[in-house]
């Protein structure tokens, strides 16, 4: 089996992963080798995000770690950011404050 | 084979690497009697400790007879306000049983602030005298017992830190000594991976069950557990923080399932069940990190690595703990509090085998009584708060 190029900017931790982990912050207009694929990041990626490593539908499962780690609520393309826009879990919902939003500090 | 260790041989035949004196408040009425007291000393000699309710309760009544009796600690005071329903008199026999000197100071009987302070503070100068003349026995490395949590977890802490705390357990599995993980609420979504390393079936499906217990839990309380820190992070959902927490317990078949305040019969890898059993009551299992570190230390944990991406600067009462940050950017923010950088392995500067092997020997220089970045900084966090557990299942410990 071959495993398919990815950027080495990013990580891929298991083999089905249909996400890759950045290792390091990623700015914005970012040409990024998403497996074997060319892909111009549409938004910076902190290091520790995720990214799509192939197109996922909407209710797909996203693989990490070759585990499930909730299900897709958006159809999300390669390369897109992975979070908790497109991204639920199956047990219990993320909780975040919502007056942070922007905010860096 | 690994040099030996040098401890304080204890009447259960469990060794100390540190001989500290346990100053314990048992209502939140006594803690700032408590505070007084121990400000005179060291904050290497003389740890506080503490129970702030007043209505009883089994778990956190064995959890301070635990800590009490807790292989780090020499000598014991209690500080009572005098009317609070915690069985002090129960504590200071099992203390006084241990072996070890024990003095109960009741602040309505003794006459109040002052002269508990200074009663209490006499006492203590005492027992340091007493303490500094013991001496240590050989201890080998399968005597250890040692906890891993983590806390402020990020996009990072799954990929470095975690599972180099994995490869360090591997070895000390490996050399015999007994490893704690934890903690169930953080292992929803691994509780099939996880039931397949158990030694039996049967505690594959207490280990299932656990998690299942954790993820009803918190699907009540309407968190997970979760904060937003993770979120910014890069993590996403309870699965791949899971994942990542998951990652700390490395690779060695799992020997047992516990819940806080049991011990480790033998050397292995256990599960600590945090999530209180029955119905849903006195709210969060674990409010903070310091209260799953307070757990490990009651199972009879040495020493606690803590594995951090956001960057927390805890330490611990009773315990030294090894601070690894996974995050490269948090540990040049934050390196005087961390003891390991193990981010390094994203930047390509080290392998999770060399920092696995870094934690290590961190683990046996700190038996040995090098200091901890939290001990040397002062830092002695301690939370215990009300619980309710059944006791473990017959299929829960190695046979």
């Amino acid at each position: 089996m071959t495993t398919p190029a990815d950027d080495p900017r990013f990580l891929r931790l298991g083999p089905d992963d249909n996400v890759l982990v950045a290792r390091e912050d990623v700015p914005a207009g970012a040409q990024v080798i998403v497996g074997g694929v060319t892909v111009v990041l549409d938004r910076a990626i902190a290091r520790g995000h995720k990214i799509a490593s192939r197109a996922i539908g909407k209710g797909e499962k996203v693989m990490k770690y070759g585990a499930s780690i909730g299900s897709a609520t958006a159809a999300i393309q390669r390369g897109e950011h992975v979070h908790l826009h497109n991204l639920a879990s199956d047990y219990t919902a993320s909780h975040v404050i919502a007056s942070a939003a922007g905010r860096t500090s | 084979m690994t040099a030996m260790l040098r401890g304080y041989l204890r009447s259960d035949g469990r060794k100390g690497i540190r001989n500290v004196v346990a100053v314990a408040y048992l209502v939140e009425c006594a803690h700032h009697v408590g505070r007084k007291v121990v400000e005179a000393f060291s904050d290497d000699e003389v740890h506080l400790i503490g129970f702030p309710g007043c209505f009883p309760n089994a778990y956190a009544q064995q959890m301070m007879e635990r800590l009490c009796t807790h292989p780090n600690v020499g000598a014991v005071l209690l500080l009572s306000l005098g009317c609070e329903s915690f069985d002090k008199y129960r504590l200071a026999d099992i203390v006084e049983r241990s072996g070890r000197p024990v003095q109960t100071l009741t602040i309505q009987a003794q006459g109040g602030t002052l002269k508990t302070v200074e009663a209490g503070r006499n006492w203590i100068g005492q027992q340091l005298a007493a303490l500094a003349e013991e001496s240590t026995v050989a201890m080998a490395p399968n005597e250890l017992v040692i906890g891993t949590v983590c806390g402020g977890s990020d996009g990072t802490s799954g990929i470095t830190g975690n599972p180099a705390a994995g490869r360090a357990f591997d070895h000390l599995v490996l050399e015999g000594a007994a490893c704690i993980f934890e903690e169930t609420g953080e292992l929803i979504g691994c509780e099939e991976i996880m039931a397949a390393r158990a030694v039996t079936p049967e505690l594959g499906d207490e280990l299932r069950r656990a998690v299942d217990k954790a993820a009803h839990y918190y699907a009540t309380l309407g968190y997970g557990s979760f904060a937003p820190g993770n979120a910014d992070g890069g993590l996403t959902t309870i699965e791949e923080k899971s994942m990542g927490a998951y990652a700390k317990s490395g690779a060695s078949p799992i020997s047992g399932l516990i819940k806080p305040g049991d011990i480790p019969p033998r050397g292995g890898l256990y599960l600590m069940d945090v999530v209180p059993d029955g119905e849903v009551r006195f709210g969060f299992p674990n409010i903070s990190d310091n209260a799953e570190i307070v757990e490990m230390i009651a199972s009879g944990c040495h020493e606690v690595l803590f594995v951090t991406g956001r960057g927390s600067v805890s330490g611990s009462a009773l315990s030294p703990v090894i601070k690894i940050c996974a995050n490269p950017d948090t540990y040049r923010r934050l390196a005087d509090d961390m003891d390991v950088d193990a981010g390094r392995i994203l930047e390509g500067r080290a392998s999770l085998d060399e920092v696995g092997t870094e934690i290590y020997d961190m683990v046996l220089a700190v038996a040995r009584g090098q200091q901890t970045k939290s001990e040397s900084l002062g830092h002695r966090e301690f939370i215990l708060t009300y619980k309710s557990f059944e006791p473990i299942g017959p299929a829960c410990l190695p046979s």
